[in-house]
Formats: C-alpha cells, sequence, structure tokens
C-alpha cells in the first residue's frame, strides 16, 4: 500500500517522514479503536454476567454460575407471554411500515407528484415527533373512539403512523439510487406497475427495505408509552412494559429478574440484526443523499 | 499543495440520481407509473400518518390554547386560555432552563459526540481489515438496538454509586456519576446509544467517495487532514448535512435519558421531552404540555429551514 | 374532554384504513374474547340471567410489583365472589386487569380511562388523588352510583379519621384499604455504641439532632437519613416535610387560613434539613438524590450504616423483616428500635401535640359508569369484608382500615405500637386536587435545602412555586 507514497516522494528525508507519519497514524488508529471497542464494550458486559449471577446487583463480576434467574422467570406467568407479544406488535408494525414506505417511496422516486417536495420535509419533520409525549392524550382518545384499546392493532397502527415519515424519508432514497433500466424492460415485456415494484424494484431495493425493517423493529421493540397508554390487559403487554413490572412493594428493582429478562428481551433483536446483515447487509447505502 | 477536486462542482456522479429536491419533470417515471396511479400508492401511507400522526398532532394545538389537564376541575371544565400557555413558556425558568439544557445535551451528544465519533469510526474502518470491521461495527450497532430500558440498566450498572463497573475500573469509588456529572453522563449515554446511525450513513457517504479522488490525494502526498478537508468533505458535505439534521433532530427528542436520571438531580437533566413527559403525564398539566410540545415542534421546524437553506445556498 | 371531534373524523376515515391495515397486522383482537363469553348459552338454568363481567384494577401483578396482592385478587378474591354469587343465581365473570407500572403511570392510564367514560368496575386509588378524580367527575360519591351504600355494615368497623383519607368534601368516594403511620426507627447497636440509651425518645429536634451527633462520631455511620429531594417522591413528603412540619406546628393545609407558604414553621424545617444535609453533615446528601435512593437508605440501615431513619411500618414490616428478600435482618427484634417523632419542642406540635406522625393510604372506588353499581358494589364490599381481609393478612399483619379485623389480627409489636400509641397524634394529608404538585413543590424545596441553599431562600422560591400553583390568594400569610 506504500508503494505510491514511495513513488511520489523520491527525497529519503520526506520518506523517512511519510514513513514516521504512518507509524503514528495506525498508532493513533489502534488507540482509537481501542478506545471505541472499550467505550461501547464495557456496558454490555454487565448483560452477559449478571443474568447468570447467584445475586445479581449493579456490578459486573464472574459470576457464580446460575440459571435460577431464568427459572424465576418462567415462574412468571407474564414474561414470556409478553416476548411473544412483543413479536406481534413490532412485525405488524414492521409489515405495515414496509409495505405502505415502499409503495410511496417507489412512487415519490419515479413520479414528481405535485408538492412532492413539500411533502418530503414535512414528512422529514414529522419523524422527529414520533414521541411526542403530548400527543399521547389525544391518541388515546381516538383509538378509544376507534374501539380498539387493549388490541394490538392499536399499538402497531399508532407507532406505524409514527415511523412511516421516516421510512418513507429513507426509502427514496435507496428508490433513486436503484437502476431504472431494469423497470423499463419489464415494462416493455407488459408488467404492470405493480409487478414491477414487486419482481423488479424490491429484489434491487432489498438491502434498503431489510434496513427498514430492523429499524422499525428496534423502534417499536422498546417501545414503553405506546403500549402503556393504549393497553390494558396484563396478557396483552410486550415486554418493554412488563419489564417495568419487575419490582418489588416498595419500588425496589428485582435485579434477578431485571437483568435475566433484558437478555432474553435483547436476543431477538440482536439474531434479526445478525440475520438481516448477513442476508442482505446492514447498510443505508446509496444512503441519504441531498 | 493537493489538488481542489474538480468534481466537487458536480456533487453527484452521472450514476446517482440525486437528492428529493433536484429531480424536474417525470423523466424517471421508468415503469409506467403516471400521476393518478402514483399517487394511489402514496395514499396509504399518507391516510395513515394523517390519521395517527398529523391529526392527534393537530389535537395538541388545539389543546395547547386551553387549561385542560389530565384530572381535578379543569379536566371537567376546560377553558380556553389563549396563548397564555405560550406566554408561560417564555418566562417560565423551569421551561428555558430545561431548554438551554437541551441545546447543550444536543450539541455534545449529537454533532460533537455521534458525528464525530461516528465519522472516525467510518473514516478508520474503511481501511481495517475484513475481521476488526464487522466486529466493531456489530458493537456499535448493538448499542443501538438493544432495548431502551435494556440499555437504561446497563449504563445504571455501569456508573452504580457503590459498586459499579467504572468506579471498580478507575478506583473512583463512591463517586455518584449520575449525580455529580450527571449531564455528562447523559451526553455519554447517548453518544453510546446512537452513535450507530452515524457511523452507518458515513459508512455510506465515504464509499461513494470516487477511488480515483482518494487515490490522486495519496499520490500527491496529502496528509490525513488535508485529504479529509479538500477531498473527503467537498464530496460528502450533502451527506453531512442530512446526517446533521436527522441526529439533531432526534435527538433533540430523545427521551431515554430519563430511565436514567428521571431528569434529575434538581432538574439538572431535565431535557425538553423529559420536562414535557413530566408536565403532560406525570403532573397531567395537559394545556401546557400541549403548547410546550408546540414550541418544541416550532424549534425543530427551524433547525430543518436552516438546514434547507444551507442546502440550497451550496447548490447556488 | 369533548370527544365528538374524533368520532366523526374517526367514522370518515376509518372504513378505507381497515381496508388498507388488513393485510399488513396479524393480530388477534383480543376484545373479542369477551365478546364470546356473552354469546355462551346458558347451561340449560331457568333464569335467564345475563351474565355480567366485572372489571377489578390495581396497580400490582403476579410475578411483579406487589404480587401477593394479585394473587390473592385473582386465586381468592375472584373464585370466592363468583362462586358466592352462583350459588344465588347470579351469573358473574370477574376480570382482574394488572398494571404493576410506576405509580404516576398507573394513575395516568386511569384517568385517561375515567375521561373517556372507560376503566375498570372497581379500581384501587391512592387517597390524595381521591380530590382530583372527584374534581374531575371521574369518580362519584359512593352512594351516588348505588343506593344501598350508606346501609353497609363495614363503616362501623372503620375509624372515621381513616374513612376522611377516602372521603372529599364529606362525601364518601371509595372504602379505604388500611392506613399506616410513620416513626424513627433506630439500630441500638449502634446507640449503645454511641452511649446512647436503648429506650431512646426524643422530646425535641435538639434532642434527635444530640443523637446524631454522637452517632457521628462512630465510623461510617450515617447519623440520620432524612428524607429530601424528588428523585424519592411523596416518600420525601411523608416522611420528612410533613411530619416535620406538623411537628413545628403548622399543616400543610389549614381551613381558616390556606396552604402554608414561606412561613416559619416551613422555614424550622427546611433549616432542619440544612442543618442536618449541610451544616452539621449528620446526613448523605447524595443519597437522598439518587434514584433508588430509599432502597438503598434501607439496605444500608439494615446493614448498621444509619443510625436513625424516618419510616412508615412498611419498613418493619415488609422492607427489614426477616423473611423479607428486600434488606432481611435475622436480628430485626433485637437490633431495631423506634420512637415517637418529636415536635420542634413539647408542646410546639400542632393541636399542642408533643408528639406527631403522619398517616395516608389507597382504597378502592368504583367506576360512575359502571354497568353493574350493584354487583360492582357487593364485589367491593366482598373485597373489603372482615373475611376477606382477614384471609388476605393472615401471614403478614397490617393495619387494616377495619377495627375488627384489627384486633384479631395484629400480634406484632410495632404494628400495635402504631395503632395504639401512633395513630391518635397522626394526621393525614388534604385530599386536594392540588395537593400533589403541592407535594413536589416541597420535595424541590428539601432538595435545595439538603443542597445547601438556605431555609430562608429555599423557603422563598417554594412560596413562588406554590403560589402558582394554588394562586397567591390561598397562600397562607
Amino acid at each position: 500500500m506504500t508503494t505510491t507514497i514511495e513513488q511520489a516522494s523520491t527525497h529519503p528525508r520526506a520518506e523517512s517522514m511519510a514513513f514516521a507519519r504512518a507509524a503514528l497514524g495506525r498508532i493513533g488508529r489502534y488507540v482509537f479503536l481501542g478506545f471505541v471497542i472499550v467505550f461501547f464494550a464495557l456496558p454490555v458486559l454487565w448483560l452477559v454476567t449478571a443474568p447468570f449471577d447467584r445475586a445479581p446487583a449493579l456490578r459486573l463480576s464472574f459470576p457464580s454460575f446460575t440459571l435460577r434467574n431464568f427459572e424465576t422467570l418462567l415462574d412468571n406467568p407474564y414474561a414470556l407471554r409478553s416476548l411473544g407479544n412483543s413479536l406481534i406488535i413490532s412485525l405488524g408494525t414492521m409489515a405495515l411500515v414496509l409495505i405502505l414506505a415502499a409503495l410511496a417511496s417507489y412512487a415519490l422516486s419515479r413520479v414528481r407528484i405535485p408538492g412532492r417536495d413539500t411533502l418530503l420535509y414535512m414528512l422529514l419533520l414529522l419523524s422527529s415527533i414520533v414521541t411526542g409525549t403530548a400527543a399521547m392524550v389525544p391518541t388515546f382518545v381516538l383509538i378509544t373512539e376507534l374501539r380498539l384499546i387493549d388490541t394490538h392493532l392499536a399499538v402497531v397502527l399508532v407507532m406505524a403512523g409514527g415511523l412511516l415519515p421516516a421510512a418513507i424519508f429513507i426509502l427514496k432514497d435507496f428508490m433513486d439510487n436503484t437502476p431504472k433500466s431494469y423497470e423499463e424492460s419489464a415494462r416493455v415485456y407488459g408488467a404492470s406497475p405493480l409487478q414491477i415494484l414487486r419482481h423488479v424494484v424490491v429484489p434491487i431495493a432489498r438491502p434498503g427495505l431489510a434496513t427498514i425493517a430492523v429499524w422499525s423493529v428496534v423502534q417499536v421493540w422498546g417501545n414503553f408509552l405506546v403500549p402503556f397508554i393504549l393497553l390494558r390487559s396484563p396478557e396483552n403487554f410486550p415486554a418493554a412494559v412488563i419489564m417495568f413490572t419487575f419490582y418489588t412493594e416498595g419500588g425496589q428493582p428485582n435485579l434477578a429478574l431485571i437483568s435475566a429478562f433484558s437478555l432474553l428481551f435483547s436476543i431477538p433483536v440482536v439474531l434479526l440484526y445478525l440475520f438481516v446483515s448477513r442476508r442482505y447487509g446492514f447498510r443505508f447505502y446509496g444512503g441519504i443523499k441531498s | 499543495m493537493p489538488t481542489t477536486s474538480p468534481t466537487e462542482l458536480q456533487p453527484q456522479g452521472p450514476t446517482s440520481p440525486g437528492g428529493p429536491l433536484r429531480r424536474r419533470g417525470t423523466a424517471d417515471d421508468a415503469a409506467g407509473l403516471g400521476r393518478s396511479r402514483a399517487s394511489a400508492f402514496v395514499a396509504p401511507a399518507l391516510v395513515m400518518i394523517g390519521i395517527f400522526l398529523v391529526f392527534p398532532a393537530l389535537w395538541t394545538l388545539y389543546l395547547g390554547v386551553t387549561n385542560w389537564r389530565l384530572t381535578g376541575a379543569a379536566a371537567a371544565d376546560p377553558e380556553f386560555v389563549g396563548l397564555d400557555n405560550y406566554l408561560d413558556a417564555l418566562t417560565d425558568d423551569r421551561f428555558l432552563n430545561s431548554l438551554y439544557l437541551t441545546v447543550i445535551f444536543v450539541f455534545f451528544s449529537a454533532i460533537a459526540g455521534q458525528m464525530v465519533i461516528g465519522f472516525t469510526i467510518a473514516w478508520v474502518l474503511r481501511l481495517s481489515s475484513k475481521r476488526i470491521r464487522p466486529a466493531v461495527e456489530m458493537l456499535v450497532l448493538i448499542a443501538w438496538i438493544l432495548p431502551a430500558s435494556v440499555i437504561a440498566w446497563l449504563w445504571l450498572a455501569l456508573l452504580d454509586r457503590r459498586s459499579g463497573t467504572l468506579n471498580t475500573i478507575l478506583g473512583t469509588e463512591g463517586t455518584a456519576w449520575l449525580l455529580e456529572y450527571p449531564m455528562q453522563s447523559i451526553i455519554a449515554f447517548n453518544i453510546f446509544n446512537g452513535t450507530a446511525f452515524s457511523m452507518l450513513l458515513f459508512g455510506a457517504a465515504l464509499a461513494s467517495i470516487p477511488p480515483s479522488q482518494l487515490e490522486t490525494a495519496r499520490m500527491v502526498g496529502a496528509g490525513t487532514w488535508a485529504t479529509l478537508r479538500d477531498v473527503v468533505f467537498p464530496n460528502i458535505r450533502g451527506h453531512v448535512l442530512t446526517v446533521m439534521l436527522l441526529v439533531t433532530l432526534w435527538t433533540f427528542n430523545v427521551f431515554t435519558p430519563f430511565l436514567l436520571t428521571a431528569g434529575g438531580p434538581n432538574q439538572q437533566t431535565e431535557i425538553l421531552p423529559v420536562f414535557i413527559y413530566r408536565l403532560a403525564l406525570q403532573a397531567g398539566e395537559l394545556g401546557k404540555g400541549a403548547a410546550f410540545s408546540l414550541i418544541m415542534i416550532l424549534i425543530n421546524l427551524v433547525i430543518a429551514l436552516v438546514y434547507l437553506r444551507v442546502l440550497r445556498e451550496r447548490r447556488t | 374532554m369533548r370527544t365528538f371531534r374524533s368520532r366523526a373524523l374517526a367514522a370518515a376515515v376509518l372504513a378505507p384504513l381497515l381496508v388498507v391495515t388488513a393485510c399488513g397486522d396479524d393480530d388477534e383482537a383480543p376484545a373479542d374474547e369477551g365478546a364470546d363469553d356473552q354469546e355462551e348459552p346458558d347451561d340449560g338454568e331457568d333464569e335467564p340471567a345475563e351474565a355480567a363481567t366485572l372489571t377489578i384494577s390495581k396497580n400490582s401483578i403476579r410475578g411483579g410489583k406487589s404480587t401477593e396482592e394479585a394473587e390473592f385478587i385473582e386465586d381468592w378474591i375472584i373464585p370466592e365472589f363468583e362462586s358466592r354469587m352462583a350459588e344465588e343465581g347470579v351469573d358473574v365473570t370477574v376480570n382482574f386487569e394488572g398494571s404493576g407500572a410506576d405509580d404516576e403511570d398507573y394513575k395516568t392510564a386511569l384517568a385517561l380511562d375515567l375521561s373517556t367514560g372507560a376503566g375498570a368496575d372497581v379500581f384501587a386509588i391512592d387517597g390524595i388523588w381521591v380530590g382530583e378524580f372527584a374534581e374531575a367527575g371521574y369518580i362519584q360519591p359512593l352512594n351516588q352510583i348505588y343506593d344501598g351504600v350508606d346501609d353497609w355494615d363495614g363503616w362501623s368497623q372503620i375509624n372515621e379519621a381513616v374513612q376522611q383519607n377516602m372521603s372529599f368534601n364529606g362525601e364518601r368516594y371509595g372504602i379505604p384499604g388500611g392506613t399506616d403511620g410513620r416513626v424513627i426507627y433506630f439500630n441500638k447497636e449502634l446507640f449503645a455504641q454511641a452511649g446512647l440509651p436503648e429506650d431512646w425518645q426524643p422530646t425535641s429536634w435538639e434532642e434527635l439532632l444530640d443523637a446524631g451527633r454522637a452517632l457521628a462520631e462512630l465510623d461510617g455511620v450515617i447519623p440520620i437519613q432524612l428524607n429530601a429531594g424528588t428523585p424519592m417522591g411523596e416518600a420525601t413528603t411523608m416522611q420528612g416535610v410533613l411530619p416535620m412540619l406538623a411537628g413545628a406546628g403548622a399543616r400543610i393545609w389549614e381551613e381558616d387560613s390556606g396552604w402554608q407558604g414561606a412561613s416559619e414553621p416551613v422555614q424550622q424545617v427546611l433549616d432542619l434539613y440544612y442543618t442536618i444535609y449541610v451544616e452539621e453533615g449528620l446526613g448523605d446528601p447524595l443519597l437522598q438524590q439518587e434514584a433508588a435512593g430509599r432502597d438503598n437508605s434501607f439496605l444500608q440501615f439494615s446493614e448498621g450504616q444509619i443510625g436513625m431513619l424516618l419510616e412508615g411500618d412498611y419498613l418493619w414490616r415488609s422492607v427489614i423483616s426477616p423473611d423479607s428478600d428486600l434488606a432481611p435482618m435475622e436480628n430485626r427484634d433485637e437490633v431495631i428500635g423506634w420512637a415517637k417523632i418529636p415536635a420542634i419542642e413539647p408542646g410546639a406540635g400542632v393541636d399542642g401535640q408533643d408528639f406527631v406522625s403522619m398517616s395516608g393510604g389507597g382504597g378502592t372506588v368504583l367506576n360512575p359508569n359502571t354497568e353493574h353499581p350493584e354487583l360492582a358494589w357487593e364485589l367491593l364490599t366482598f373485597m373489603e369484608s372482615e373475611e376477606a381481609l382477614l384471609e388476605r393478612h393472615a401471614e403478614q399483619p397490617r393495619i387494616t382500615a377495619r377495627d375488627d379485623v384489627n384486633a384479631q389480627l395484629i400480634d406484632d409489636p410495632l404494628i400495635s405500637y402504631i395503632a395504639e400509641e401512633v395513630l391518635p397524634i397522626t394526621f393525614y394529608r388534604p385530599g386536594f386536587e392540588t395537593y400533589p404538585q403541592v407535594s413536589v413543590a416541597l420535595q424541590e424545596a428539601t432538595a435545595a435545602a439538603a443542597d445547601g441553599t438556605t431555609a430562608a431562600d429555599a423557603a422563598a422560591d417554594y412560596q413562588a412555586t406554590l403560589e402558582g400553583i394554588v394562586g397567591a390568594d390561598n397562600v397562607a400569610n
């Protein structure tokens, strides 16, 4: 890799300086990477030690290994069910967001509908108020009027409504970056726009769709407020809500339950990410451009 | 000194179709959608957004001019109070303080933190080996995909006063990080939580720089800074602005630090989303909460407009 | 809040929406289950009585927060009630809607439900929420919901003062679930080391501080932990400000003058905080600010690192009891002593009292919109019956609302002490809708004082906040 530098710098002093600089640069790189690794790995260690600790506390320790915390968790009637609920809600939201965002972003990318630019920037602005707490009350009343209180559908609809603007915005840039020649040929062979979208565009935009899929699942998976406000029966609570019930009477967190549950709660999203990242590549490539 | 890239003036190569504002006409309509069908494609999403996002938001607008509360007499019979809530905000020390804290929080955690670190990671990883790169990326991404409540516990364990990991490692036993350095703690926390997004976007941006330009810079012996300044930044300025906008807006609205400090101690970490949450839902002051939310949205709007302005100036 | 706005809009947009979303959602609407139940045919019984469904809601959940309460309702109350009603020929299904969230979040969810006319038929609320819920029209006097309420024989078993806790403007809104009292707990071993008597009972704040000064001589011991700051929430108000304020001779709200502003008693209380946490360093000010500070104070107290702790009977029966999983103390009965909270000087407390305390507690109310008021009342009285309370508290005695139950249940020295010695000198919080906000203002004032703000400055800030909450006219001069 140094050949170009050698060619360019014929002067011996310049050569050694370039060498020193390269060496320094490399050291700096490793120091930086080391720092990054420590910063991002250190907090996560607790997640892999505490669940197996006999007496989990807010510290890092080599656990005296036990699976008892998980047994306690299995005794909890809502723990596992809540993970199932989280799955239903987040996959439902994901499906809705993906389908609607793909349709919309494709159309916005290919056709200049009047007011498109204003619309896109309105969407971008809206994407930042997903979690608006003040709007929670109107949202609640709306869902009540739709008679959807205590249904997963309510959470799916509200979450999807909140996530769609950002999803469309990000996906549109993916769509912009997919080549159009295939669509043209498909059209020549008489395919309908919906068929073209399904069989030509979606396969090409798959990494983008996969990224949006992971992104929306992640957003829903950890959300406490929306399901808490809209659901009533503990049987319907997702994991994010159930996690906040692992307290004893005095409000003392039950670390045995919390640590074990944290691990179970985290595994699905990590697996999903790994799967998507292997299969499609987790990239905003093509990325958001301006 | 190294060349100024001639391609700087045409930001994207011929293969990239460009951003939302540039394209004119329907020349790209390769699949023959047509306006009406395209509108039909967009409609379902807009209906969803309209009902479940815009409609509650507009309602919030109306709430903002009432004294509605969640409980008490004002819940049964809310009164129209005009702009009182908004005027209150301008004189409310707690609101102004919260706004100030939010600016600090956004600047240090989003711009100086997530963006700079995210870019540096992307820049360094660009040259890293096939084994290091996915490993580091995965670590950073895990910090982003883990559920907020889990991450909050991880950081509570890290920063715990008695036996927290950080105190054990640094030998600073008894340091109550969340109380003595509350703002610094939530800034670090938010950098941990959100850097992944910047890293990914900058990674994509760096990949879009024509390799020939980097090659040229290397051939003339340009140092890292010179390369960044003369080749990289001119190429990705659009990305930088977009990342900055998204990350700023998201950080402005981030609520997760509440799980760490609950806005305390003594409101030292009461950033706007936390303040509004406490005001609207915990204290039940829905009218005021709605008004303050609107102010927050307006600030977001201003940020977005400034961004658009800068973007447009760059083009002309 | 009026909702017609949304109705029209919702109707207009709902139809196309459902078509659009049908493909994207694999969700079974759980609401259908309830509908199925109602359609079930009668099993050939003579009476065509329609099956009624009642719902109970409390902030407890099996396997989580207050699991015993949730288990008791699901495993005993519901089956017993259903079978007894079945014997009388009434077909009723009772559901339990547990929550287990933060109390504030539970309250938000309740208020949202009630504001739309929904919500459980029978639900639990804290005594201090009664005023704000009543003012909002979310709850109504019990005898307006069902006629036969005043005839219940249980009322005669519930002390008038305890009933006040679930009353508002002289009307009963719910049946109180029990009460409590606060004392100063102290560690006898530490006291012995500091040369203090085992049967210690301070008669003034100065004696309280003197004991703290003596304990300060010991290594690694926090002499006094007096709850302060907002992270402790209501614990700061109930185990800190209000008992001390009562000891300084003032109620937070007086019938004829209004709310206490930056009055002398308030300044005396804040000065006490300043003395303990700043001037003399007798308490750990950081502990008060930690998110889990109260729990950590329990833990440190049980480990002999805190000398004196002002707490309710909850500490004794649920936290440091030998079978607790929070901060169990095997030798609790030998090591822990307790004393009444003294007035600032003998006779200087409210009503000229020498000693004071504060009490609180929640209760259970009826939803004004219940479809089956009579059945709901039947269920509520069953839940608060002598039989049910004896069953519920047999293993872990506490002070229930009912005298007949207390007489049979309580054999614990501290619980008896509180029932006999403390309840007669105790005070309750005012059940006004603004109280929770005033409480927060008081917590903020203590946080400031414990952080080094002088009592006068902290009190002045508090007064300004208070005026913003209740209006300057309602602040006592």
